[in-house]
């Protein structure tokens, strides 16, 4: 029946649209048969199973957070460089309008929720435990659901570009453009539900490490006692508890006026648009905050770290970080001074919006003078973190500057609100994690990552994002809105919209380098033989690279904030090094487990059917999530032991008795 | 760094910010070329707090620059080095509070500016109301008092403060005019105002700047400002040799399409109104009241719009009038 074939292929796969679909149909396929080739010819089917998918360690499971990260800021960077093509010439048409929607929509989706995340999440599980002292986080099993969550959501997310069409109305996705009358396509339910499916999983994971942190450090680590990086995760975490239900919640409704038809979010029966507005941005500015604090932290470690001191002025950074994830829930509504909200609403939200730039602005002083009197080394850790000061001392000068309510009425959805947000959100969460990731990289996988070839990396990128968005500024003030798949030729946008593109090339290959620096790396990078490449404070320098799964053979006692560097000043860093083989003792540890994962797929099966109203498919997904649910209900044997006789072994080969 | 390719950076990064400076004068950045008090306002408030901002910022970038130069860890660095000093309770207060002053001061004049704008620019001239609604993908004006109407331009006489009432009939959408001032969104089921005003005759660019989907590009309008007596010429003009707008031609707008401009003579009673009603507006508390939106008269209008008739905005304005 070619008829029907026909018709399937023109609604679902999209064939008729054109090569860029085809492009990435066939990219995909040859990925996909890559990848199974690789597995089955090496064999590794089942090490992927047993070692990987199933596991619960939270080394491992912070390592594919890593990994799904960086495959996710290729995803969004080759979205960004279709839009920047399409925007380097006036009156373009290498794009059409519906593509140009649909990948700014994606782009913007995809880089907060499945890269900046995610990101977050790896440094959380790969740091964390090892930091405070812990064999792994309170909840090892939700940690594995919430990956694979995730996992599944991105999974969701993504394959709706080649099947069915993506979202098309913006990552803020504002009722009543996506509600039913105006949008009918499945795309805005890939939207939906992927980030539902996804946001369950981030929710859990704020309770599971604010959970861990609190319960799980090792003897003597008072909270005053704790390295900021983990303090960044305490406040991170009790932003993503109280934030995240928001947006579940603005979701689940709006997916109810779509597929049941209510009308939460419609004018006609009395509901109002204005309410999804503010139930995500109550979410949405906090989820700023949620990426950007893990930032703050790792330049805290980094910065003491690389300039051989103590973090100035610890207790204004840990009271900056709360006081930052308190005023992160005042502040939402000054991404809608232009909704017509009250001039007494607007100065209120435009004041506590400034206030944030009075804790960030301390923060960024104590680093200077953290750096003041220091010894400073340039590695690749601090570079990026050198290089993020005076670009986000920048990009909270524009912060301020949109706060002031009048002033935002001339810069909202202008090119320079385009231009502000990409720089706070490079400099912080990108450049952090980017630190965060050559910082702990050796901790993870036993080898640094080239110098050289991070070099070229780190300046391709740094110059390239001012050549990209100093532009968008300038272009801002010439009155360009975002979201304009292209643009007239005689308003004089056209020279720096040319520049910015060329400046987003420069990003890509800057990321390109990075790729290209990791697969160098795996053969010929620095071994980290002594599991403190960089003269390390705290921890998990203490520790072999890469740590053993149980990490610590006996649980240290903490007397000091930088625990190590202050051994290792007394001539004692062997006491942390050198286990007493009597005092090693069973430890007790979790079980891996299959069902995080088959309930993860459950979800994306579910998730689909809802997408297209296939209710069948959903249910079997549903009753696939209630199965691994009550099979979890009725498991009592997830735990064992690993005996004391093999830690002595490991330890021993690892030299450490 | 050696102290001559410094140098060479530094003439190189004053010759870009000249530029850059040099270019912001060009009349292409409608923003810091405001033609009416709204626009001037809103740039003197961009001004205000770039100075206030750079107090902070200029002398922190200098110091960062200097400490990363001076403390590098590179053999025979005679610099201090002390690894355990990192408390000071003198430096601690400095810095928070330098940035606890600039806040203070800038909040202050954040909410001058902020009431300012809720009330007509100009008090001793008799305002003028024109209706906006947002179509996909075109702009619909009104003129309660004039009785014409026309799509995707609009004329307005100079010196005379003109409160937008802006509504939707399609997804939300944000009008907005650069060179007269900053925006104001468009929502179906709801009215809201907007003060703007033109000092000078000319051509002013107006586009939506809340994203609407396919057509969004395309969405541009232009204000046009024309003398007193320009302005009442083409009104006649208008009325005379324009067609009227049915409601068969407003149905016909409504759907979704990209066009040039029109103008009409006549438009149905009370079909703003009725927009907002049916959009909604029968659900909103106080859209009931809007006793003045279609009088026609244009004085009576803005007093009433400013008192109720701006649905959501009900509680700012009263405490605005007081």
């Amino acid at each position: 029946m070619p008829a029907a074939l026909k018709q399937f292929t023109d609604t679902y796969l999209m064939w008729n649209e054109g090569y860029l679909i085809w492009i990435s149909d066939i990219l995909i396929a040859l990925t996909s048969i890559g990848i199974v080739a690789t597995l089955t010819y090496f064999k590794k089917w089942k090490w992927l199973w047993k070692e990987w998918l199933t596991s619960v360690d939270h080394k491992r499971i912070g390592i594919m957070y890593l990994i799904a990260a960086l495959l996710m800021m290729f995803r969004g960077g080759a979205d960004a460089m279709l839009l920047r093509t399409q925007l380097a010439s006036p009156n373009s048409h290498f794009l059409t309008a519906e593509h140009y929607d649909q990948i700014f929509t994606t782009h913007g989706t995809i880089m907060i929720l499945f890269m900046a995340m995610p990101m977050i999440f790896a440094m959380f599980n790969i740091v964390v435990p090892l930091q405070i002292g812990a064999r792994d986080v309170a909840f090892p099993y939700l940690n594995a659901i919430s990956f694979w969550l995730f996992f599944f959501g991105a999974m969701l997310f993504n394959i709706s570009f080649v099947f069915g069409g993506s979202p098309d109305a913006g990552w803020v996705s504002y009722p009543p453009l996506t509600e039913l009358g105006f949008d009918k396509g499945p795309g805005e339910n890939f939207y939906l539900l992927s980030l539902q499916i996804s946001g369950i999983g981030s929710i859990a994971t704020g309770i599971n490490f604010l959970a861990t942190i609190l319960k799980m450090r090792a003897p003597g680590m008072k909270l005053m006692r704790m390295p900021l990086f983990t303090w960044s995760v305490v406040a991170a975490s009790i932003v993503i508890i109280f934030a995240f239900p928001a947006l579940t919640i603005a979701l689940a409704l709006l997916m109810l006026d779509r597929i049941v038809g209510t009308h939460f979010f419609t004018m006609l029966h009395g509901g109002d648009p204005m309410m999804f507005v503010n139930l995500f941005w109550i979410w949405g500015h906090p989820e700023v905050y949620i990426v950007v604090l893990p930032a703050f932290g790792v330049f805290s470690e980094v910065v003491a770290t690389f300039a051989r001191k103590r973090i100035f002025g610890y207790t204004s950074m840990v009271a900056s970080l709360l006081l930052i994830s308190v005023i992160s829930y005042f502040v939402w509504a000054h991404h809608f001074f232009t909704m017509g909200a009250g001039a007494d609403v607007n100065t209120f939200f435009a004041v506590a919006s400034m206030m944030v730039a009075i804790p960030t602005g301390v923060k960024v002083f104590n680093w200077l003078f953290t750096m003041f009197r220091g010894r400073i080394s340039f590695e690749l850790p601090m570079l990026w973190t050198l290089a993020f000061v005076p670009n986000f001392i920048i990009g909270g000068a524009t912060g301020v500057m949109l706060a002031v309510a009048p002033a935002d009425y001339q810069y909202h959805n202008s090119y320079f609100l385009i231009a502000h947000f990409h720089q706070v959100l490079i400099a912080g969460p990108v450049f952090g994690l980017i630190a965060g990731m050559y910082f702990w990289w050796p901790k993870m996988f036993g080898f640094k990552l080239d110098e050289k070839i991070g070099r070229i990396a780190f300046w391709l990128f740094n110059i390239g994002f001012y050549v990209c968005f100093m532009p968008q500024y300038a272009l801002g003030f010439k009155g360009m809105q975002r979201r304009m798949y292209t643009y007239p030729a005689g308003m004089g946008w056209h020279t720096l919209n040319l520049i910015s593109t060329i400046g987003a090339y420069i990003m890509g290959l800057g990321f390109l380098f990075i790729v290209v620096q990791i697969v160098y790396s795996i053969k010929y990078g620095e071994r980290d033989l002594t599991g403190d490449p960089w003269n390390g404070r705290t921890l998990e320098w203490s520790l072999p690279s890469p740590a053993p799964h149980y990490n610590f053979a006996v649980i240290p006692t903490v007397t000091d904030r930088d625990m190590l560097w202050v051994m290792k000043q007394e001539g004692r860093e062997g006491e942390l090094r050198r286990i007493n083989p009597d005092a090693i003792a069973d430890i007790h540890m979790p079980k891996n487990s299959g069902r995080p994962f088959l309930m993860g797929l459950a979800f994306f099966v579910a998730g689909f059917g809802f997408v297209f109203n296939w209710y069948v498919l959903a249910v079997i997904g549903l009753v696939g999530v209630a199965l691994t649910m009550i099979l979890r209900a009725f498991e009592w044997d997830d735990e064992y032991h690993i005996l004391a006789e093999e830690v002595r072994e490991v330890e021993a080969a690892l030299g450490r008795l | 760094m050696h102290k001559q390719s410094v140098k060479k950076w530094g003439a190189l990064v004053t010759a870009v910010l000249a530029a850059a400076l040099l270019s912001g004068c060009g009349p292409q950045y409608l923003v810091f070329h405001p033609v009416g008090p709204v626009g001037k306002q809103e740039l003197n408030l961009i001004i205000t707090s770039v100075i206030l901002i750079a107090i902070v910022i200029v002398p922190t970038l200098a110091i960062f620059f200097f400490i990363i130069f001076r403390y590098r860890n590179t053999p025979g660095n005679k610099a201090k080095y002390s690894p355990e000093w990192s408390e000071s309770k003198v430096l601690e207060v400095v810095w928070w509070s330098i940035p606890i002053i600039i806040v203070g001061i800038l909040s202050v004049f954040t909410a001058k500016t902020t009431f300012a704008l809720t009330r007509p620019p100009e008090q001793n001239v008799n305002p003028m109301t024109i209706e906006v609604t947002s179509l996909d993908w075109k702009w619909l004006f009104q003129y309660p008092g004039q009785g014409v109407a026309t799509v995707n331009y609009c004329e307005i006489p100079t010196g005379v403060p003109v409160q937008f009432v802006l509504t939707s009939d399609a997804p939300m959408n944000s009008f907005w005019v650069p060179q007269l001032g900053g925006q104001e969104y468009t929502m179906p089921g709801m009215a809201m105002g907007l003060w703007l005003q033109a000092d000078k005759p000319g051509q002013y660019y107006g586009h939506g700047a809340n994203f609407t989907g396919r057509g969004f590009a395309h969405d541009d309008f232009t204000v046009i400002a024309a003398s007193n007596s320009d302005f009442n010429k083409w009104v006649s003009q208008t009325k005379s040799s324009a067609p009227a707008l049915t409601m068969a031609d407003y149905n016909k707008l409504k759907k979704p399409s990209t066009m040039g401009t029109a103008s009409y003579s006549s438009f149905p009673k009370g079909l703003f109104d009725n927009v907002i009603w049916s959009e909604g507006g029968r659900y909103m508390p106080g859209t009931m009241n809007m006793a003045g939106m279609a009088s026609g008269n244009s004085t009576a209008m803005s007093n009433s719009t400013a008192k109720s008739g701006i649905a959501n905005e009900a509680s700012q304005s009263s405490s605005s009038n007081k």
